[in-house]
């Protein structure tokens, strides 16, 4: 059984209940962990807990797990053209060289 | 050639395609191709976000200060709840359970009114302190200079996203009350889907939102 | 299956203009962009020759704000409602369907929706006109854009609204290119003018949020001052061009990308030869949207952006050269040993051959850092641009109409004042441009409204080009008009040509064709 065409998937009830209280102790979690001074770290644990908690809900409620690659292409690709809009404005910012005004 | 409405829960699909369930997996690509979008529109404010923080870290430490976490955490939970019962709706539809369908998405349109509830207690908050967007703000800068800049991302941030959570609570009230008419079934629920999707893009781009306004300093 | 439907065609399935307006049929729908675009390339037009005429001497015909307002309107005219929707929501939207053997697009209603978008944001943009008019450059450019008045807010939201329409029609192409397409049709047997279509649909919908964004912030910026791009409040204006070019070089490739599509086909048709290198040319279009959102900063080489910046940009620019080359050698060697056929269309893609050659070379000079220094804000780049834009798409456009004039009416045109316009707009062209490159080098900047005399004989020359170059389109125009009444009635397929297209009848019939085709071959077997 191909789980990739299964055009009318019904995911089951206890499915997205698992997951629903997994989103809910990774909230919990989160907060947590902004509470410890993990230093610049913190961003980054934040940010990583926020992308699984993505994940999950682009998995399961959202049914990418099921779905066809074309779509998860697609929904990849706003977020990789995302990434390039970031990485290369950062590369101008960071490597600005501040020069004296002769005026 | 048919002029009258197609019944689609009977398996009728419209006269360009080949079969319903072409109709289906390409209405649900077209919604893919616009939820990209909402990411890289969405996306170019979170870029901003960071470029700011990265040059003026004290402005966004100092804006932060004004952010009830529990708010925040509330409104997260809320908005996971609502996705929870958003796919719930779906999943009682693909079953035939259409009146327990409609109940999931009242409690998802419920859901979002709570969230606009709670926005709207933050948002009074901050009026009263005078932390107005741009040229209004009235508040108390604590000696940062151009302090106002965290709030124009803030009241950005949250009012587009809250724009879309009110566009999310009229779309799905307008597939709830198609469920109560009937107009869909197992073999036909192509819209509550794709409205579906959508508010669980409301919801992905909360789930960064919160520790970025909420959490990080 | 109803019979009545293959009786008649799709300009008599259903009469009047509510037909029209309430249409689901890609067709009529392709033709009432056809209809408004080419009113806001009049517009656009006249906007041209009004600057030209103002170049024309050293003397003043209008003040500076007048005319950093003329120039203004004649760039964004030009670019968010002539070129960039264009090809696709004309031609695109007629012919797709068609190239691939489906009765409509994927999503009709949303087709639909798409032109009353177009047309909410272009009436929007026209009547910024009425707030006394914007005069930022079609850039829009912080600070300068926060602080100037004229409607700066309606036009930057109306570039949000076709920003939408925009998108909406990439999408309901790409889900039609992979959901559509006839049985036995796949990617490797699809038009290239398809693939160019879809490349371009991907830019479509990848690139422009963006724009939409940092227009909405700009709006934002002028009505609460919310300080991302305002100095004085802490904001960054480069940040605004980041944002800005994010979207409008990609942009640029949307507004060349079909045109390219278009010459692929002329250029099979009228050598009556397969192309040569089908699948390079389609692997190129894919290539050229890809890299074309990794180089938007060679537009900001002397903005203040860094140094490091600029050589990546720098570099990676040179590398969008390649698979462009790739096209243009492939065009050439279809056409080696071919049995070319000189019809006006093919002029048209020789013509752009030629011309686009010019403008995509002087923009690998421009890539350099070291020459865009010179060169930046000149009318070096003014040359560069309209050489590709007008020497290349819209000459593109020119020979796509003629090209599937007859299929689209059923009527031929007279192929001989079809000739007189391409030479008129052909010469036109290079007498109007050409001395750009060379007052570009001599450093006359662009966007001003006077100049130092030692430019003044070069300017005459290239507005008297401007007005050869407004006699081929309205001689063009009188070309369409003529057919549409008196012209005689079209075969089938009047130019012997292979794609689908040309295999139902003309004009085509509503739902395309009478049974849907198999498609056993590859587009393009002449021999």
């Amino acid at each position: 059984m191909s789980e990739h065409h299964d055009v009318y998937h019904v995911t089951p009830f206890k499915t997205y209940m698992v997951v629903f209280l997994s989103l809910l102790v990774l909230t919990v979690l989160t907060v947590w962990v902004a509470t410890v001074d993990f230093g610049a770290a913190n961003a980054f644990i934040a940010f990583g807990i926020a992308t699984v908690k993505a994940m999950l809900v682009l998995l399961y409620f959202m049914h990418l797990k099921y779905e066809v690659t074309t779509n998860r292409v697609i929904m990849a690709s706003g977020f990789f053209f995302l990434a390039l809009l970031f990485i290369f404005v950062l590369i101008d910012i960071v490597t600005r060289v501040p020069v004296e005004s002769t005026l | 050639m048919s002029t009258g409405k197609i019944i689609r829960k009977d398996g009728h699909y419209a006269h360009h395609f080949e079969s319903a369930e072409q109709e289906y997996t390409s209405s649900k690509q077209g919604v893919w191709l616009f939820l990209s979008t909402e990411i890289l529109m969405f996306g170019g404010l979170f870029v901003a976000f960071f470029i700011y923080k990265g040059m003026y870290p004290e402005i966004f430490h100092k804006g932060a200060e004004s952010l009830s976490w529990v708010y925040g955490a509330i409104n997260t939970a809320v908005l996971l709840t609502s996705s929870l019962t958003m796919a719930l709706g779906i999943h009682y539809i693909q079953k035939g359970k259409n009146s327990a369908a409609l109940t999931q998405l009242i409690i998802t349109v419920l859901c979002g009114a709570i969230f606009m509830g709670i926005k709207y207690i933050e948002y009074s908050h901050k009026f009263h302190l005078g932390l107005y967007p741009g040229q209004m703000f009235s508040g108390e800068t604590g000696g940062v200079e151009n302090l106002p800049l965290y709030f124009s991302f803030y009241y950005m941030m949250t009012g587009l996203h809250g724009i879309h959570v009110l566009l999310g609570m009229g779309l799905i009230t307008w597939v709830a009350i198609r469920t109560a008419r009937g107009d869909f079934g197992p073999k036909y629920y192509t819209p509550v889907e794709g409205v579906g999707l959508f508010w669980h893009v409301v919801d992905l781009i909360w789930i960064y939102l919160f520790p970025l306004l909420y959490l990080v300093e | 299956m109803s019979t009545a439907g293959a009786g008649h065609n799709y300009l008599e399935h259903g009469k009047g203009l509510m037909s029209w307006l309430t249409t689901l049929d890609h067709k009529r729908i392709g033709l009432m962009y056809g209809i408004f675009i080419a009113f806001f390339f009049l517009l656009g037009g006249i906007a041209a020759l009004l600057i030209r005429l103002e170049l024309f001497g050293v003397g003043e015909m209008f003040t500076g704000a007048e005319y950093n307002k003329l120039m203004t309107y004649h760039g964004a005219i030009m670019v968010f409602m002539v070129i960039v929707p264009g090809i696709p929501a004309i031609l695109g939207n007629f012919f797709l369907p068609l190239h691939i053997g489906a009765k409509d697009v994927a999503f009709p209603r949303l087709n639909l929706l798409s032109w009353y978008v177009f047309m909410a944001g272009s009436i929007m943009a026209v009547c910024t006109l009425l707030l006394g008019g914007v005069d930022t450059g079609w850039t829009f450019y912080t600070p300068y854009s926060i602080g100037t008045s004229g409607g700066v807010v309606l036009m930057v939201l109306a570039v949000f609204i076709l920003g939408m329409s925009s998108i909406l029609t990439g999408l309901n192409f790409i889900a039609t290119v992979h959901k559509l397409r006839a049985p036995g049709m796949t990617m490797n047997r699809i038009p290239l003018f398809v693939w160019s279509i879809y490349s371009t649909a991907i830019l479509q919908v990848l690139a422009t949020p963006v724009l939409g964004i940092t227009v909405l912030l700009l709006a934002m910026e002028k009505v609460f001052g919310i300080g991302f791009f305002d100095p004085a409040l802490g904001g960054d204006p480069i940040l605004f061009q980041h944002f800005f070019w994010f979207y409008s070089h990609p942009a640029v490739y949307i507004m060349i990308l079909p045109a390219m599509g278009i010459i692929s086909e002329l250029i099979t048709t009228y050598s009556r030869k397969t192309i040569f290198g089908y699948t390079a040319i389609a692997y190129s279009s894919l290539a050229i949207a890809g890299v074309s959102f990794f180089v938007w900063g060679h537009h900001m080489f002397v903005s203040g952006q860094s140094a490091i910046a600029g050589i990546l940009f720098s570099l990676i620019t040179m590398l969008v050269g390649v698979p462009t080359a790739i096209k243009l050698f492939n065009w050439l060697f279809t056409m080696y040993k071919g049995s070319v056929q000189l019809q006006s269309p093919m002029l048209y893609a020789i013509g752009f051959m030629f011309l686009f050659t010019i403008g995509g070379v002087t923009g690998i000079m421009l890539a350099v850092i070291g020459l865009d220094v010179h060169f930046h804000d000149t009318y070096f780049v003014v040359a560069h641009f309209h050489y590709v834009m007008v020497g290349g798409t819209l000459m593109a456009i020119a020979g796509g109409m003629l090209h599937w004039w007859p299929k689209m009416f059923g009527k031929m045109f007279s192929e001989y004042w079809a000739r007189i316009s391409y030479l008129f707009i052909f010469i036109g062209f290079n007498v109007t441009f050409f001395p750009q490159f060379i007052l570009g080098s001599m450093g006359m900047p662009r966007r001003y409204h006077t100049y130092l005399p030692e430019y003044e004989s070069l300017n005459q020359i290239s507005t008297v080009g401007s007005w050869l170059i407004g006699t081929g389109f309205l001689v063009l125009l009188g070309v369409f008009i003529h057919s549409l009444m008196y012209g005689k009635k079209a075969s089938e397929n009047p130019w012997h040509s292979k794609t689908l297209e040309w295999q139902t009848t003309s004009p085509p019939f509503h739902e395309n064709f009478e049974e849907t085709p198999v498609v056993t071959a590859g587009p393009y077997e002449y021999r």
